[in-house]
């Protein structure tokens, strides 16, 4: 008798909770903010370029390159998000840090001290940001490799640039991927769609 | 009140037994009782083996210190069994003095035919009757039959005035153990030997029969949880140790889980115990169990008797206030005559107020065909028949009866002069001579110096005080304001008594009361803490949980405070024993895990000089400290009666922080010792 | 800097006493069956309910039968929800065609969300079906913070109740949290995060062309709805393997802090339901200052620890010092938006509540500052607490608190007019017992076992730390991790799975029978010799006895791992 009533409880309740309510959120969610629901996607001359909160992978000297990724493989992968879990007192982490440095002093001459966002792993594998001073250590190579004058890579550092919510929550920080994208937009005249 | 010496704490005597019962106490049986000291004793057994093991395969790294270690383990189950031995040698010295009286007493057994026959004592059964004459000691606790005697009760009071036992009344019990003086009683044996109430106290207070109480045991199972909690702490660092390189030894790991357990209230809980019930001995007050001395701690309503207890037992004349007509002089006159006779504590002070005010002089009334009529409870009233005039003194309306029989009338005037006397307090006892009506007496209840201090005090200490009178509710409201009680229950009766204490403790209310009489026997068994006196009767007696051996009516206060003080007592040390383990914390662990992690030397605070000293400092701290508490435990805490608020705070700062703070200083110094005689 | 971090801890504290005074008084009205707004629109759907799953909400339950329903109930979710992981290949509602869970794993994972732990072995975008994450998950995530809303209730009901068998009943209490607290507050702030940009959906993972070149698969999902309830129930457990760090599931400072005052929400409210309940606003204030004094103590640690940084790293060149253009501090797993007052922020939330949500990998945090999650969950998960889970974890510390030192006002020790005697104290030392029990002890054989040395990840004293907060978390039922540990492996996930069952059903049935112990209990009035428990005496006290307890169970443990690991830290050592 009680065993039918727990079983027909949880029949119950599962299909309230587990059925009737996400897909009635779904609904909701399609209707009032229908670009978030999808996942905030960006396009780029009508082909999916990525997502606007989902951080990616740039190696080459005229993007601005966001931060080390410890999500799969080869990092940024947005199907299996993840940090890189090391501990404080890790040799690897230590040794990984300072291999970093190196590599950010070796692109970015005249570099002296690197912001430690850029050479340790966001939690999610997925940042897609850095901090303001990460982005201004990057703009004169990336004007560079460009041959634009840094002013206008520092004015669209400042346009992408995120301020705290409310001007109180969280950090202010440079969404690589939209940066790059304007970047890329300055040269071709292209308008990527959605943001 | 007669109060018994309490012992010095170090008699030697007591000390000499305590340290030889404290060696019998090992006996794992024994210990097996108190799970934290068991937990000591087993461990301390398993460092020794290990030793002897260790020593017959010769190996013996660090024999110098593994043999401290397990001599300390076994001296903290040593303490604690001296702790406990100490407050029963204590307890045993005041039975001795109780168990003298016991010896070899012979009895009157009077047999079915009436024919006497001598028996011992220890031969009488419940139901037998015996004979006491003047120079007899009673045999047994019993109830007197027949007869009337002063008795001598100074084997259990202390008290050596006699005191006046008879058949029927209030009066009626008496205890084995005690002298009749004079004249002769029956006596019904009411108790078995072994069974008598002197059986009973000694007993009581050796802590041979000591069951544990309510709050005993829930205080062994939150001491026995954190034992649990304590060795899977200690069973777990074996393996956690072992994962940073360092290998625990079996004597340090011990030496850390002894130090944790609360080995300090594990160790004096029982003398707690034993040493309350040895205060409340002191104050000649016998609790039947230890149960009832814990629920008098938390008593939140005391029913006191307004005569004796606040008021002294005797009302004083005050005034002559004579109606219209009289003169006062021929009304104190008249009321000296009626009181001549009347030994009552009223009658004589009538008698004293009338020579003080109108210096009559009590004359000499024998044999001059005066005739005294003793007050009745029919009558109500009381006075002297003399040449023809009937005086009497007493009741209003009883009075008035009177009166009017005769053929007179009340005055206007008397109404209205009773209504004055009784709302100020006093008690009216009004006066007539045959018809004629000739005033009031003022009869004042004299309330006891100090009475309202200590009813601020239990007010303090959260107690509601009720007091029980006789009196109408005019007179009882003044005595109470007067007093400071706060509240009263008026002409009260058995039955309205009994029905106050269930209706307090429907509120969820424990009631506590004092009583003699046999009609309050139902009120002595449903209050809570039900404080019978000696002189009251066998049903009273039985009824109660507590007797009071002076039979003085005031003590129920002192009851509850010691209550009080018990579980303070035991708050105050648990509370004590678990802040001493931060400070133990930071002298073992860094001892334990340097070597492995030299990083840890930093929490080595206290800069204790070398690991094994360390350990062994904390050890001996934690040993010597049972020592040191022992006079604490049983002495008991310091009870002030303030708020609970006030109190706590208070025995917080002492007991929880202090508690933190003096292991550190203890430990330091230990290990200054220790390392100066380079034990460790 | 600092005072930024002082105005967003302030604010978000401020914030939690805001909603918790009247989300707490209609909680009280919930529970007692009174009239409330919503009425209206869930008496329909309650009648319902109770039709379709037979229920007599009218019949009183006594403590047994209150636990009996409730662990029947736990049963039968635990073993739809392992059928659903084993079955959902065959299932609908999975577009990435994922597997069957492997048994272990589903065990695990069954026991895990069954016991509001929402530890997760398992990679949710890589393992689990959109139909198992609601059906099976997210159900979980409802009832399971339902039944423990539900039991601090029925102990609540203890203290009030005077010679009473009975302590309410189960369904009752569990529909009405399901239908009155947890559903009208998820579908709003569902949709408050689909705002902050967090998908819901049920389409196929979106495959872009990167602006690299590259393509990028991105994991979609019915995120938004499962996110909530998520937090909201103090479960824990992520759509995604990086949980709120992920961008989807936390996209902006903002929605972090809807998330974090969800986490927060109903075991701050719960304190008020209390008093509410017990008619004394103080009592309630008094477990809720306790609370506040120990998240704001936490949280200023954890805060300061991680801004501190690493010594190590400032060596190799890194600039970890905050300024106008960076948080500075120790940003290995942290999330820029975030920062270190965020995450740390964040850290302290879901671990002083049995949340297990993170938005920064706890592994990667200095020690100290890693300490500070694995003492709030060593304390029990007392702040703010797991919904329900917190408040009677906190009355059980508060009956020992009160027995202690209660004994020094010189009365029997009692709570709220409830006398603690034996039996009360036989009840919550064994809720107290359970707790080191399935902590220590398999920690201690998982750090000698071969099977347990090799999830370790970071080697030294920070290995032993990633085991020890396995354990921790799962007996406390609070599913974050020193991630960095390889627990999907026979070994942990059975272990875990035990623990956590253990830690969630052996402290429960002795919380339910202290509930049914003190109901039968006569109730004693106050009086000026009562021990007073809605004072700020008792506020220290009660802090005191909470400090003292889990710092003499945890002390040898924590010292094996954090701290040796922070000095080592401060002096260099590499492991």
């Amino acid at each position: 008798m009680r065993i039918w009533t727990a079983i027909r409880m949880t029949i119950v309740l599962t299909v309230l909770t587990g059925i009737v309510y996400p897909l009635a959120i779904a609904a909701a969610a399609h209707a009032l903010f229908p670009w978030q629901a999808e996942g905030s996607l960006v396009t780029s001359g009508g082909t999916v370029v990525g997502s606007a909160l989902i951080g990616q992978n740039f190696s080459a000297p005229r993007y601005f390159s966001g931060r080390p990724s410890a999500a799969g493989d080869k990092g940024y992968d947005a199907a299996n998000s993840g940090g890189s879990n090391l501990g404080p007192t890790n040799k690897s982490l230590i040794t990984a840090v300072a291999a970093r440095v190196h590599e950010v002093r070796e692109s970015n001459p005249g570099t002296v001290s690197v912001p430690v966002d850029l050479v340790t792993a966001s939690g999610s594998g997925l940042d897609p940001e850095i901090s303001i001073a990460a982005a201004d250590l990057q703009i004169p190579r990336v004007a560079k490799a460009r041959g634009l004058d840094e002013d206008t890579v520092r004015k669209l550092v400042r346009a992408n640039t995120e301020r705290r919510s409310l001007g109180l929550f969280g950090e202010p920080g440079v969404n690589v991927l939209m940066l790059n994208l304007a970047l890329d937009r300055l040269r071709s005249g292209d308008r990527p769609a959605g943001s | 009140m007669a109060e018994r010496k309490a012992t010095p704490l170090w008699e030697g005597k007591i000390v000499r037994a305590a340290a030889l019962d404290s060696l019998r106490k090992f006996d794992p049986r024994i210990q097996a009782k108190n799970p934290v000291m068991f937990v000591v004793e087993v461990t301390a057994f398993a460092v020794t083996l290990i030793i002897l093991r260790d020593l017959a395969a010769g190996a013996h790294r660090q024999l110098g210190f593994e043999l401290q270690i397990a001599l300390w383990l076994w001296f903290t189950v040593g303490f604690a069994n001296f702790a406990e031995a100490m407050a029963e040698g204590r307890g045993k010295a005041q039975a001795d003095n109780l168990r003298k009286t016991r010896t070899e007493t012979m009895a009157k057994r009077i047999g079915n035919g009436g024919a006497i026959a001598m028996v011992a004592a220890t031969q009488l059964r419940k139901g037998d009757v015996v004979m006491v004459e003047a120079g007899d000691v009673i045999p047994g606790d019993g109830e007197v039959i027949e007869g009337v005697a002063a008795v001598n009760e100074a084997a259990i009071t202390g008290e050596s005035a006699p005191v006046i036992r008879e058949s029927g009344g209030d009066r009626s019990a008496v205890t084995g153990g005690t002298t009749v003086i004079s004249d002769w009683i029956k006596v019904r044996i009411t108790a078995n030997p072994g069974e008598t109430f002197l059986d009973r106290m000694i007993s009581l207070v050796e802590g041979a029969q000591r069951q544990k109480t309510p709050n005993e045991i829930a205080l062994s199972i939150l001491l026995a949880g954190l034992t649990i909690i304590f060795m899977m702490v200690c069973v777990s660092l074996y393996p956690f140790a072992l994962y940073g390189g360092t290998i625990l030894t079996l004597p340090v790991l011990v030496a850390l889980l002894v130090c944790l357990i609360p080995t300090t209230i594990g160790g004096l809980l029982s003398a707690i115990g034993i040493a309350g019930m040895d205060r409340l001995v002191q104050h000649n007050v016998l609790a039947m169990s230890g149960r009832a001395v814990e629920a008098a701690g938390d008593v939140d309503t005391l029913l006191l008797d307004k005569t004796g207890t606040i008021t002294l037992g005797n009302r004083m004349a005050e005034e002559f206030l004579p109606v219209a007509g009289v003169l006062p002089q021929e009304l104190a006159e008249a009321a000296q005559l009626a009181s001549l006779a009347d030994e009552t504590p009223e009658g004589r002070s009538i008698v004293v107020l009338a020579k003080r005010a109108y210096g009559l002089r009590g004359r000499e009334l024998g044999g001059d065909g005066a005739e005294f009529i003793p007050f009745s409870a029919q009558t109500r009233m009381s006075g002297v028949d003399l040449h023809g005039h009937r005086i009497r003194k007493g009741a209003t309306d009883a009075v008035i009866k009177f009166v009017e029989e005769h053929g007179g009338h009340a005055p206007a005037d008397l109404n209205a002069m009773v209504e004055k006397i009784a709302r100020s307090g006093g008690t009216p006892l009004v006066v007539a001579d045959n018809a004629r009506m000739l005033g009031v007496i003022h009869l004042k209840d004299v309330v006891k110096e100090g009475i309202r201090e200590r009813f601020e005090r239990l007010r303090a200490m959260g107690l509601r005080t009720v007091m029980i009178t006789g009196d109408n509710p005019l007179t009882a409201a003044a005595i109470a304001k007067e007093s400071g009680v706060d509240d009263f229950l008026a002409e009260a009766t058995p039955e309205t008594k009994l029905r106050l204490i269930r209706e307090e403790q429907a509120q969820g209310k424990l009631v506590a009361m004092i009583g003699d009489g046999t009609n309050d026997a139902p009120a002595l068994a449903q209050a809570d803490v039900g404080i019978a006196m000696n002189a009251g009767t066998q049903a009273a007696r039985e009824a109660g949980n507590m007797v009071d051996l002076d039979s003085n009516p005031t003590k129920v206060m002192e009851v509850v405070e010691i209550g009080k003080q018990l579980l303070i007592t035991r708050g105050a040390l648990t509370t004590f024993s678990i802040a001493n383990d931060v400070a133990k914390y930071f002298a073992i662990i860094p001892a334990m895990f340097v070597i492995g992690y030299p990083d840890l030397q930093a929490l080595n605070i206290m800069h204790l000089a070398t690991p094994e000293s360390a350990i062994l400092s904390a050890v001996i701290f934690n040993a010597l400290i049972i020592i040191a508490l022992i006079p604490l435990a049983l002495r008991g805490v310091a009870y002030r009666p303030l708020g609970a608020a006030a109190i706590l705070t208070r025995n917080l700062l002492i007991y929880g922080l202090g508690g933190v703070i003096v292991p550190f200083i203890g430990i330091k110094a230990i290990d200054l010792i220790v390392s100066a005689l380079h034990l460790a | 800097m600092l005072a930024n971090a002082i105005i967003q801890i302030g604010l978000f504290l401020l914030l939690v006493t805001a909603i918790s005074v009247p989300l707490g008084h209609y909680m009280a009205r919930v529970f007692a069956g009174e009239k409330t707004f919503l009425d209206p629109l869930l008496k329909p759907v309650e009648r319902l309910i109770y039709r379709l799953g037979g229920v007599h909400p009218e019949n009183e339950q006594t403590w047994v039968e209150y636990a009996v329903s409730m662990l029947l109930f736990s049963a039968a979710g635990m073993l739809l929800l392992y059928g659903l992981e084993r079955l959902q290949g065959w299932l609908p509602l999975n577009p990435q065609a994922l597997g069957a869970v492997a048994p272990d794993l589903a065990f695990n994972t069954a026991a895990s969300f069954t016991t509001n732990t929402n530890w997760q072995a398992y990679g949710g975008e890589t393992t689990m079906s959109y139909l198992t994450q609601m059906a099976g998950l997210a159900f979980h995530n409802f009832v399971s913070a339902a039944a423990g809303i539900a039991i601090a209730i029925a102990v609540v009901r203890g203290f009030i109740r005077r010679n009473s068998k009975t302590i309410g009943n189960f369904w009752f209490d569990l529909t009405r949290a399901t239908l009155w607290v947890l559903l009208p507050i998820c579908v709003v702030m569902a949709l408050a995060l689909v705002w902050q940009g967090v998908p819901d959906n049920f389409a196929p993972y979106v495959r872009a062309k990167t602006v690299a070149g590259a393509v990028q698969t991105i994991a979609e999902g019915p995120v938004a709805s499962q996110e909530i309830i998520k937090e909201l129930g103090t479960n824990g457990g992520g759509f995604f393997n990086a949980n709120s760090a992920h961008p989807y599931e936390n996209p902006t400072p903002l929605s972090n802090l809807i998330e974090m005052l969800a986490i927060f929400a109903i075991g701050a409210s719960l304190t008020h339901t209390f008093g509410k309940m017990v008619g004394d606003s103080r009592q309630g204030w008094v477990l809720y200052g306790v609370m506040a004094i120990l998240f704001l103590t936490g949280v200023a640690v954890c805060t300061w620890s991680e801004q501190r940084g690493n010594p190590m790293l400032a060596r190799a060149g890194v600039n970890e010092i905050a300024s106008a253009s960076q948080s500075g501090g120790n940003m290995e797993g942290k999330e820029v938006r975030f920062g270190i007052v965020d995450s740390a922020l964040f850290a302290t939330v879901t671990t002083d509540t049995s949340c297990g949500a993170v938005n920064s990998m706890h592994d990667s945090y200095t020690p100290l500052g890693g300490f500070i999650p694995l003492l709030n969950m060593q304390i029990g998960e007392i702040i703010f607490g797991g919904v329900g889970s917190g408040l009677y974890g906190m009355l059980v510390m508060a009956v020992l608190a009160v027995f202690i030192a209660g004994l020094m006002v010189g009365r029997t020790p009692e709570y709220l007019g409830k006398k603690i005697e034996g039996r009360e104290m036989k009840l919550a030392m064994l809720f107290i017992l359970i707790f080191p029990l399935v902590i220590l002890i398999p920690a201690g054989l998982a750090v000698v076992l071969p099977a347990g040395l090799a999830g370790i990840s970071n080697p030294g004293p920070h290995g032993f730390s990633q085991i020890l907060y396995a354990y921790t978390e799962a007996s406390a039922n609070n599913g974050s991790a020193f991630a960095g540990l390889n627990a999907n492996t026979g070994f942990y996930n059975v272990t875990l799975a035990l623990v956590m069952l253990c830690g969630r059903f052996l402290m429960k049935v002795p919380v339910l029978a202290l509930a049914g112990s003190l109901a039968a209990k006569r109730s004693v009035p106050e009086s000026a010799g009562t021990f007073p428990t809605n004072g700020a005496t008792f506020v220290i006290l009660l802090i005191g006895v909470i400090l003292i307890v889990a710092a003499l169970t945890f002390f040898p443990a924590d010292a094996l791992g954090p701290i040796v690991e922070q000095l080592a830290m401060r002096h260099s050592h590499l492991y």
